[in-house]
């Protein structure tokens, strides 16, 4: 009973950062309707960026300056770190493309994917980063005979408040009524004087800003590597395909989806695992080819 | 390189062009199948493996430049492939490199009809992702059942236990890896020959034309009694199949054979090639393949961030070079050539 409630935190987990990455790949296509191929290694630069923050200020600062309160508050400059980046991508190498036909689109990404991912290597090196002292400060919670780590509920929690903040602000703010309309009659929303130009910058530096905060959150609790975001990216491919792209109800069901199996099958069909997550996006694509929440 | 590009003739073409393709065609063979006594071995191996990926390149484009459809899963059958030559060197212990491309062949062959069936159920971007979703079904199993595939470390595939031409030609005693580079590039150079000429039939054959009115316009193609589906299936078998050979004949060059020719960044790199090149014409891909093959081994010897270089290379072409060398080139040939008259 104790494993299995551990399991179901663990796939909670998991599903937190994978909903973080996700939602902001489906957002992007949502509403510019861009399959970012670079979004993985996004999430990749974020967890570099805040473990590098996290461990520059645990190695300067004074023992005690700087208290958990402290480094918790300073992980979140991976993911602004990454929106800026984002702010920085859309207006000078998509927005010429967005005449041109999807295979462009992907090519792009593809190449800002090995950009990023050669970037990272300059910019902080081979060895892999972590931010570990946060969840070592935390400590754990006893569950039946066994210890759990604080931090994996926290970022379950920071999923949660993510997921319901999101969806605060695509249906309940006019950011968000504006950001729909774009994303379903562009030229309408033109026509009715909205500037598509900055919704479609502020959009994709949210989604890359989602990004970021996956990889902040995951760091403390996994060494940033490289080559995580190309894995990752593929792991968000299947939930938004299962989930439906461009939905946010969508990427949280695929996200819990997704990760349920993977829990699953680490813990009893390991060398198929990965293979069944794919065939489960090919079923969901052939069957519903919008995915389980998606519109036409 | 150089000599190459001249390719670059509109593929719509009357007889008089046609033979002047034709002798383009021949001039090039003879250049490269003069090469290897002009350069040395090293080089002989970098154009083997630029020829290769060139098949691979072709096939891919029969379904982006003809068909229209964007696959992100080439990696399948290129490693399929690959992985088939391997078992049966390993498992079978054949040694005649015929016997390797025949089982290579209807390796892919079985594994494009497979997936092929399932992915032209759909076009644009859910067609995109089914293939790279399929294709990464076939590495995750080659990167978890490591002891069938090796995992990781791959399987050895030896030039010397091979045997070309039914056993005419061995690799074995001293001096062997020299008449093997130089063998194996005679080999790869027919095969893609046989290769090119099969595509071209193809693309200009009824059934090609069918394949770029589908292309065009889906619906008006299906009005005048294309079956759209059964043609893209069968696009889809042949593109995959030319990858396939890619991939058979990559391995013993090579002389390995992991679970990296399966990940979807490689698919992106056969994407590359086609784009590079320039995949709305017939030669670009084998252009873009030619000239990737140099750039990433050049940027690979000289620095540690190729990634970096090849990317940035990347994006400047989609930027700035759209219709990729051979669009170009043959663009500015239009304009120089109409510039006297």
């Amino acid at each position: 009973m104790t494993i299995f409630i551990i399991q179901v935190l663990n796939s909670l987990f998991y599903a937190a950062a994978l909903f973080l990455i996700a939602a902001g790949l489906s957002l992007i296509y949502g509403v510019m309707r861009i399959v970012n191929l670079a979004h993985g290694t996004l999430y990749a630069l974020g967890a570099y960026v805040s473990a590098w923050v996290v461990g520059g200020a645990v190695g300067h600062a004074m023992n005690g300056t700087l208290g958990l309160a402290g480094l918790l508050l300073l992980l979140p400059i991976g993911a602004i770190a990454i929106a800026a980046v984002g702010a920085a991508i859309e207006p000078t190498l998509l927005r010429p493309l967005y005449r041109r036909p999807e295979e462009y689109h992907l090519l792009i990404t593809f190449g800002l994917l090995m950009i990023i991912e050669d970037a990272i290597k300059i910019l902080f090196g081979g060895t892999p980063l972590s931010a570990g002292t946060i969840m070592d400060h935390m400590g754990s919670i006893p569950i039946g005979r066994l210890l759990y780590p604080m931090y994996n509920l926290i970022v379950v929690a920071i999923g949660l408040v993510a997921a319901l903040g999101l969806w605060w602000f695509i249906y309940r703010t006019k950011f968000g009524v504006i950001l729909r309309a774009t994303s379903q009659d562009r030229r309408m929303a033109a026509a009715l004087g909205i500037n598509v130009g900055r919704v479609y910058v502020q959009a994709f530096a949210i989604g890359c800003f989602m990004a970021g905060l996956g990889g902040a959150v995951v760091v403390p609790a996994q060494a940033a590597v490289l080559g995580m975001g190309i894995d990752a990216l593929v792991l968000a491919f299947v939930v938004v395909v299962i989930g439906g792209l461009g939905s946010l109800e969508g990427a949280l069901v695929g996200a819990l989806i997704v990760s349920l199996v993977r829990t699953a099958g680490i813990q009893f069909f390991a060398e198929i695992e990965l293979a069944v997550l794919y065939l489960i996006a090919t079923a969901v694509l052939l069957v519903r080819p919008t995915g389980l929440f998606g519109r036409a | 390189m150089a000599t190459v590009t001249t390719t670059a003739t509109p593929a719509e073409a009357g007889a008089g062009s046609f033979l002047r393709l034709l002798a383009v065609a021949i001039a090039i063979l003879v250049v490269l199948a003069l090469l290897p006594g002009l350069v040395d071995s090293y080089q002989t191996v970098l154009i083997t493996y630029g020829l290769i990926m060139a098949i691979a390149a072709l096939g891919f484009n029969l379904l982006l430049g003809y068909t229209g459809l964007l696959s992100f899963g080439h990696s399948a059958y290129f490693g399929t492939g690959a992985y088939t030559v391997a078992f049966i060197v390993r498992d079978l212990g054949a040694q005649s490199m015929e016997l390797c491309i025949v089982g290579g062949l209807v390796g892919t062959l079985l594994v494009s009809a497979l997936f092929g069936f399932i992915c032209v159920r759909h076009t644009r971007i859910f067609f995109g992702i089914l293939t790279l979703a399929l294709s990464q079904v076939l590495w995750s199993l080659a990167f978890k059942f490591f002891w069938v595939t090796g995992g990781t470390d791959g399987i050895r595939v030896a030039y010397a236990k091979l045997t070309l031409l039914g056993g005419l030609v061995d690799f074995t005693g001293p001096g062997s890896f020299q008449r093997f580079v130089f063998a194996y590039y005679y080999y790869v150079l027919g095969l893609f020959a046989l290769a090119t000429v099969i595509m071209w039939i193809i693309v200009h054959s009824p059934f090609g034309k069918a394949l770029q009115a589908i292309r065009d316009n889906e619906t008006r193609a299906a009005f005048v009694g294309i079956s759209v589906r059964r043609y893209r299936w069968i696009a889809f078998i042949i593109s995959g199949v030319f990858t396939g050979l890619a991939g058979i004949l990559w391995v013993p060059l090579n002389g390995l054979t992991t679970p990296d020719v399966l990940y979807w960044p490689f698919s992106g790199e056969i994407v590359f090639m086609s784009v590079l090149g320039g995949f709305r014409t017939f030669a670009g891909p084998i252009v873009g393949a030619i000239a990737f093959n140099y750039l990433k081994t050049y940027a690979v010897a000289s620095t540690e961030y190729w990634q970096l270089l090849v990317g940035l290379v990347l994006v400047i072409l989609v930027l700035a070079l759209p219709s990729g060398i051979v669009g170009t080139a043959s663009r500015l040939a239009a304009r120089f050539g109409k510039v006297p008259s």
